[in-house]
């Protein structure tokens, strides 16, 4: 495979609609072999569809894409890989009870009349990971393996597939320094290969440092395509962003009040001994990596998840919700990260969506329509949903307004404390500035904010405070006029730590 | 500001008309069943004349009472997410203790029915909390309690000696009164159907558990994190699925005057397939007491029409069969139409 410079994949005016809604509208795209080009942009940029467009998962609505020279339309995923296109996704697609032999393997095991072959295979799966240099028991279940392995085991997967071309989604999402070290290694060598890489991320340190070229999507759309010795953060961070990144300070005049919430010494499964307090009408953002512990302390806090220790103080009051139904009533609100699994009813009606949380405080055990429909629209109104009729069901709605209805059940508790997991996730530009406007009008009445967001530039334009967490402990507590998305980076990944122990005490 | 594209749908047809009300009458699943079983009725009055005689149609209607009232509960359940499997013997044990009490005359006959309904209630609450305790799925917990709440009739008709009883007589006519009574012409369990519906259907319809029996069904950890306690809400609906069951035997019983062993073999199936023909999912968030009713009443329906239509038996059971996927085949193919 000696080719390499030569185009291996070329994307042409590729467009994907679900609904109504463009997730695609007349990207391209272009691959060479032995070359990794980085494709990069904020979530609901059209990322993650291409890769299921290329991959064969989903079928595209019009353009042309062009593999090895030939204009190819796979239909399954199946047909994507016999051509040599593999894909490494997010959130690996393994089989965790099975070992690594059979997952390697899986729907492709060779064998006579229906035979398999163990010795062989152990064989075949060594030679495979050799490849790339790793060494881990064949017959080991995959679920006792780390991300990193794991993801390796993809790679080697791959490989033994003959693979021309490998898409990395988010590949580095989950794994510690020392482990991306490892993964930029091995990109490296199916590089000199002549193994073509798509590496998606948004992640745009790592991205500069490994890729060739960048190209950037933004709501569906393509923006343009650098090299990487014209890239700097800078620029390619404002081609996502599509504008001058705004980093002034919250506009409304911060009026912060006493102490609402108290958490001292807090431990639990994913976090440990967690310090910090919220103050009426603040908000306080919590920043890291994914996996540092910030879901489980909130979840905790409002009654969703154990806690082992410490103490919780709400309003000068120690508390421990049971559930959070207890939590609910003491004036808790938390928005959940994945609102299609923790939030929505999606098969039930808007209305029904926006008043769930309220209903049972609303009425005497009997539901009213009347009150509950002026409850709905009312909150439709304050938060800008745009909906045909609140009769329809919720998943009638786009990404933004699906977004905004479980923000409306919230709001409709009138909580004292609002957690936010990842509020923006998957909303569109428009959607997420209203939703920055809400969460800082909020603040202004006194509602005191817990904001979970793996997003630095939405951490700095709306936190008075900055927590950062690191492998389930507070690594800082910065004030906004102190953070950078550099120093957050720091706490985030543990390099730097103001809080920790020292080894002789430790010990 | 960039919007997507449904917002103009949304801006076209704002505001809710009168006309949203019928279009969502006309396209839901409990209508398209309506129009089935008007359209089996119409097909069996040209068929036979006697159909249509009121004798006839009060003893359709009162031979599928008790499967519309457990149908009641079991709707419920299936709106959760869960199946109840139990009902049938749950029907026996409960008619059996009531029966046992009155015949041995230990307490009064109105005592003996509170008695026998609550003995239900427990059975039920009990599968409700193997279920939410526990965690043991509903379909096995149930199956489960099959096989116990029969073998319990059994042990309640015949004693511990082990004494062989597969009957115990229902001694007291104003108990009997529930299944096998009339007032004026219409038997008095067809006006408990009818009465138990409306109450349940306006339960679901208006108070806040009824709403969080569609939530726990629709996303189950959605609901709890939105401050529902869906494991009390599932507790509920295997209780008062016990309670209804219980009824049901009773009435079974009375109508008869005599408990049987084998009281409701088999109906736990008639009484999941009527809730199934009306609309339910399986997968739970969706199903109304109306459309199950209405899945009874098609079920009854059949049967009473090939009796008087003197086909053999065979076509009888084949026909509900066929039924049974029919109607869920089409509401797919419906759905994945829309």
């Amino acid at each position: 495979m000696n080719q390499t410079g030569a185009e291996i994949l070329r994307v042409e005016a590729v467009s994907k609609r679900y609904g109504g809604v463009h997730a695609l509208e007349q990207v391209n795209f272009d691959l060479r072999y032995g070359e990794v080009h980085a494709l990069v942009g904020e979530n609901g940029a059209g990322k993650s569809t291409l890769i299921k467009v290329l991959g064969g998962i989903i079928p595209r609505n019009g353009g042309r894409v062009l593999f090895e020279g030939n204009e190819v339309d796979y239909q399954r995923p199946i047909e994507a890989l016999h051509a040599g296109i593999a894909i490494i996704h997010q959130e690996l697609s393994m089989m965790p009870s099975l070992n690594v032999i059979e997952n390697m393997y899986m729907g492709r095991m060779p064998g006579r009349f229906g035979i398999v072959n163990w010795k062989d295979l152990e064989r075949r799966t060594r030679q495979a990971m050799a490849l790339i240099d790793l060494h881990v028991d064949p017959y080991a279940a995959v679920q006792d393996l780390t991300i990193s392995q794991r993801q390796m085991i993809e790679i080697a997967r791959a490989l033994s597939v003959n693979a021309k071309l490998i898409i990395m989604d988010e590949p580095n999402s989950s794994l510690t320094q020392g482990e991306s070290e490892r993964l930029f290694a091995v990109i490296d060598s199916l590089k000199a290969r002549g193994i073509a890489i798509i590496y998606v991320s948004h992640k745009i340190e790592e991205v500069l440092r490994i890729s060739d070229r960048i190209t950037v999507f933004r709501d569906g759309k393509y923006v343009g395509t650098v090299d990487r010795e014209d890239a700097t953060e800078q620029k390619i961070i404002n081609m996502m962003v599509g504008r001058e990144l705004d980093r002034t300070a919250i506009s409304v005049p911060d009026k912060i009040g006493d102490v609402l919430l108290d958490v001292r010494d807090l431990s639990g499964p994913g976090f440990d001994k967690v310090n910090f307090a919220v103050r009426k009408g603040e908000i306080v953002a919590f920043s890291g990596l994914v996996g540092a512990g910030r879901s489980e302390v909130a979840s905790a806090i409002f009654g969703a998840r154990p806690f082992t220790d410490g103490e919780i103080t709400f309003y000068g009051r120690p508390v421990r919700f049971k559930s959070p139904k207890h939590a609910i009533r003491a004036g808790i609100a938390m928005v959940q990260e994945d609102r299609k699994v923790l939030s929505l009813f999606m098969d039930m009606t808007i209305q029904r969506n926006i008043t769930m949380a309220e209903l049972p405080y609303m009425s005497k055990g009997v539901t009213s329509d009347g009150a509950e429909r002026r409850l709905a629209q009312q909150m439709v109104r304050s938060l800008d949903i745009r909906l045909a009729s609140l009769d329809d069901p919720v998943s009638s709605l786009s990404g933004g307004n699906q977004q905004k209805t479980v923000l409306s059940r919230w709001l409709a508790t009138t909580p004292k404390l609002l957690i936010l997991d990842e509020p923006t996730h998957g909303v569109d530009v428009g959607a997420k500035a209203e939703i920055y406007d809400l969460i800082r009008k909020l603040a202004a009445q006194g509602v005191g904010v817990m904001l979970i967001s793996s997003e630095l530039p939405e951490v700095l334009a709306l936190a008075h405070r900055i927590v950062v967490m690191h492998e389930g402990r507070i690594t800082g507590i910065l004030d906004r006029a102190d953070a950078s998305e550099e120093a957050l980076m720091a706490y985030a990944t543990g390099i730097a730590d103001d809080f920790a122990v020292p080894a002789e005490v430790s010990s | 500001m960039e919007q997507p594209e449904v917002v103009q749908v949304g801006t076209a047809r704002k505001g809710e008309s009168g006309g949203s009300f019928w279009r969502r009458l006309l396209q839901s699943r409990e209508f398209g069943v309506f129009l089935a079983l008007v359209g089996l009725v119409i097909l069996m009055r040209f068929l036979t004349p006697y159909f249509w005689k009121p004798d006839n149609i009060f003893n359709v209607l009162r031979g599928m009472s008790t499967i519309g009232i457990m149908a009641i509960g079991q709707t419920m359940i299936i709106i959760t997410g869960g199946i109840d499997l139990s009902v049938g013997s749950v029907l026996a044990a409960s008619a059996m203790i009531t029966a046992r009490l009155m015949y041995t005359g230990v307490v009064s006959p109105w005592v003996a029915v509170l008695i026998g309904l609550g003995f239900g209630t427990l059975l039920g609450a009990i599968n409700g909390l193997i279920i939410t305790r526990v965690k043991v799925t509903p379909f096995i917990a149930t199956l489960g309690m099959l096989s116990i709440a029969r073998g319990l009739a059994y042990l309640l008709a015949s004693g511990l000696q082990g004494t062989v009883a597969s009957n115990v007589p229902m001694r007291d006519e104003s108990v009997n009164f529930l299944g096998a009574g009339y007032i004026g012409p219409v038997p008095f369990p067809v006006i408990e159907m009818f009465v138990l519906v409306i109450v349940f259907s306006l339960f679901l319809r208006f108070t806040v558990l009824g709403r969080q029996i569609y939530a726990v069904g629709s996303n189950e950890q959605a609901a709890r994190l939105s401050g529902v306690s869906s494991d009390m809400v599932k507790l509920f609906v295997y209780t008062i699925t016990g309670t209804l069951a219980a009824l049901s035997g009773i009435m079974t019983a009375g109508l008869l005057g005599t408990s049987a062993t084998n009281a409701g073999t088999g109906t736990e199936l008639d009484v999941i397939a009527a809730v199934v023909i009306g609309g339910a999912s399986l997968a739970g968030g969706s199903g109304t007491i109306i459309g199950s009713i209405i899945g009874a009443a098609i079920m009854a329906v059949l049967r009473n029409a090939f009796v008087l239509l003197q086909f053999p038996i065979y076509m009888q059971t084949i026909s509900i069969g066929l039924v049974i996927i029919l109607a869920v085949a089409i509401d797919q193919i419906r759905r994945r139409s829309s």
